[in-house]
């Protein structure tokens, strides 16, 4: 049997993939090349239901969809570009429309019948236009932006960024209220592009490495380990199992951080600053631990192609076992604070809830899924090293307010603690870094879809026959989770709307690129 | 919650010993007090932090100031929400000309006397965020900057070195 028939056996629902060969050197998944028509159906699918949008992003001459079928199989499905056009997703897949919107920003290729044409990532600014394509020079003038307009009796507009109040990434958002309550939410993104994929074309590995791991700084671990991934993809090169047990201790620790700040941070919006205070500091071990282990807090730079760049110092590893046995009793101790503080309580339920059918036409990742009954962990769906050789829970709840979205993280932490327990007995004797081969002079294609803190990052990688960089795509999990956070804030009070951001805490940079 | 007050009693604080303020930056924050010269009345300084195009790594370490390890407040300087409240602005990333705007903003909206505090390798040099039609490169292209405190991120201590310093500079030029 082929892989192209087996293919069709798993996946019955995509007749329009019938007759089809996969396009040649792309992995792990196939990719197929398909007519308009075919493109059509693939959104049908998508508008059903049948099918779920992980990604979607151009080249000068194709577009690319990634689609899952019930959460277990990842297909990747392109289009070409026919007189500087391609049929719109977005006019029956909503969650499609900003990723749309970027690629007439970055190649100029426009999605016919778009319901909405506003430019998103360029403002107006670059001096050029299509910078991903032949990069037109054009004057500087700001774009102006209508905000979708609102209608009704004793409405107000209250704006907000791109320069927030607190230790923030920027951003703008549009609220439209009546007395307290928000009516409407618009997001106005893009201020943090800083190139990345124009930056990434012609990079070696490393350099690319480099620059990924700077996407968003909060998942460099995360980020590092996709690019490495796609390009251990593309090259067919399996790493040592040493250094996929370190990457897994890496990005459990990366996990853990992240959860630990945002419950405080999320705690701190409902005023409550004492959990903000001890749920800081267990960040401020996992950090201090990180450092002692591979040498940064933040873990930048540790994961490269073909393996890691460090190995777990003894001094790193004792204080990691050392703290891995205490915090559990920490954890519960505050947990019982949060769970049992009326004020607390008052302020995490019922608001900013996102319904279980949004969060699955919108293939939410991460917590903002989970919180909403959409079950998926790109560490379970589309296991990896070392996550396939762990046993662990994927937390699911559906109640889908900022507490369910708090519990979520708890749950998480505490699989992620015994899953580091286990990691650190798999760090056996062998390479840190096992080296790619070079093409026989044939384009090569990888992508790796990696499951980040806030959700799974998908990372798709085109390398010529020097493992040069042609191409690089990095979709961060925000940018199907922002859509929704402007749904759910509709009909909160604007004072909730903090707690509802951070709940849902997305990246501006990862998202902006 | 009674475990934990009754925890408290039990731990000695976590508090670290302040570093010694960095001397590089003394130098360099005289440097531009010559230049520019300024007075600042009082030890306290209220900073407004903005991101003009950081991955948001050196966000986390600026956040990890006010965490009871760093604590920065002891020092007299804390984080305000406004520009038109802070003295010093903490500005982070290779300038996005998306972000341009913004920070020139900011900074006509922050009362003099004021210092800019570059943070990052980013903001300090560009490096791997040099111009490109998305950036304009470091802070000190768009608004000029007293001190810069590079790493990638710099760590909370690396941070307080540089900022002590600074505090120290100001107070030493009265």
């Amino acid at each position: 049997m082929t892989e192209t028939t087996s293919l069709h056996h798993t996946l019955p629902a995509l007749d329009f993939l019938q007759g089809l060969q996969p396009v040649a050197h792309h992995h792990p998944w196939p990719r197929f090349r398909l007519d308009q028509a075919a493109w059509r159906d693939m959104r049908e699918a998508l508008a059903r239901g049948t099918l779920s949008l992980l990604g979607l992003w151009a080249d000068r001459e194709e577009i690319h969809a990634a689609v899952l079928d019930h959460q277990s199989a990842l297909l990747i499905l392109s289009v070409v570009v026919e007189a500087g056009g391609f049929p719109s997703l977005s006019t029956q897949v909503p969650q499609a429309m900003r990723l749309e919107r970027t690629i007439h920003d970055l190649f100029g290729h426009h999605p016919q019948a778009i319901p909405d044409e506003r430019p998103w990532l360029d403002h107006g600014r670059w001096g050029v236009a299509q910078p991903l394509a032949e990069g037109r020079r054009v004057p500087v003038a700001p774009v102006e932006y209508p905000f979708l307009p609102v209608e009704g009796e004793s409405l107000h507009q209250i704006p907000v960024g791109p320069v927030h109040a607190g230790i923030i990434e920027p951003g703008h958002f549009r609220f439209t209220a009546s007395g307290e309550t928000v009516v409407r939410l618009e997001e106005r993104l893009g201020y943090l592009h800083r190139g990345i994929e124009q930056r990434l074309e012609g990079c070696d590995l490393l350099q690319g490495a480099r620059l990924c791991g700077r996407i968003s700084g909060d998942s460099t671990v995360a980020y590092a380990l996709a690019f490495a991934r796609a390009a251990e993809a593309a090259t067919q090169t399996v790493p040592s199992p040493r250094s996929q047990a370190l990457r897994g201790i890496m990005a459990e620790m990366e996990r853990l951080a992240n959860h630990f700040g945002d419950i405080g941070a999320i705690c701190n919006d409902a005023a409550f600053a004492m959990l903000q205070a001890h749920f800081s500091m267990l960040r401020e071990q996992i950090l201090q631990i990180a450092e002692h282990c591979f040498g940064h807090r933040l873990l930048m730079d540790r994961i490269i192609p073909g393996g890691v760049t460090c190995g777990l110092t003894p001094e790193g590893s004792r204080r990691l076992s050392n703290w891995l046995k205490t915090v559990p009793n920490t954890l519960s101790k505050l947990v019982e604070v949060y769970d049992e503080t009326p004020s607390l309580r008052d302020r995490m339920r019922n608001t900013g809830v996102l319904s279980s059918e949004l969060a699955r036409r919108f293939a939410a990742g991460g917590f903002v899924g989970r919180a909403s009954a959409r079950t998926f962990d790109a560490r379970r769906n589309l296991p990896y090293p070392p996550y396939d050789r762990l046993d662990f829970q994927v937390p699911l709840l559906d109640s889908g307010d900022v507490n369910a979205r708090v519990w979520i993280r708890i749950e998480e932490i505490r699989q992620s603690i015994p899953m580091l327990r286990r990691l650190l007995t798999m760090v056996e004797e062998g390479p840190l870094t096992t080296p790619l081969l070079a093409g026989g002079g044939e384009v090569r294609e990888g992508c790796a879809v990696v499951e980040s803190f806030r959700g799974d990052i998908l990372l798709w990688l085109r390398l010529d026959s020097q493992n040069r960089i042609l191409r690089c795509h990095a979709r961060d999990p925000s940018w199907f989770q922002w859509p929704l956070l402007e749904a759910v804030v509709y009909g909160n009070i604007v004072a909730d709307f903090p707690l509802c951001n951070k709940s849902f805490n997305c990246s501006y940079a990862g998202h902006d690129l | 919650m009674r475990t934990l007050f009754f925890d408290a009693f039990l731990h000695s604080p976590v508090t670290l010993a302040p570093p010694e303020p960095d001397p590089a930056a003394l130098a360099e924050v005289e440097r531009a007090l010559a230049v520019r010269p300024r007075h600042l009345s009082g030890q306290s300084l209220a900073i407004r932090q903005v991101d003009a195009g950081s991955c948001n790594g050196c966000e986390l370490e600026i956040h990890a100031l006010n965490n009871p390890y760093y604590n920065i407040e002891r020092f007299g300087m804390h984080f305000v929400a406004s520009p038109r409240h802070a003295d010093l602005l903490l500005v982070t990333g290779s300038v996005t000309h998306n972000m341009r705007t913004a920070l020139e903003r900011t900074f006509a909206a922050t009362p003099a006397p004021k210092w800019v505090v570059a943070v990052g390798d980013c903001a300090c040099q560009g490096c791997l965020f040099r111009e490109n039609y998305a950036c304009a490169g470091p802070v000190d292209r768009v608004v000029p900057v007293d001190l810069t405190i590079p790493g990638c991120p710099p760590s909370p201590t690396q941070l307080l070195s540089g900022l002590l310093a600074l505090q120290q500079a100001l107070n030493s030029n009265v």
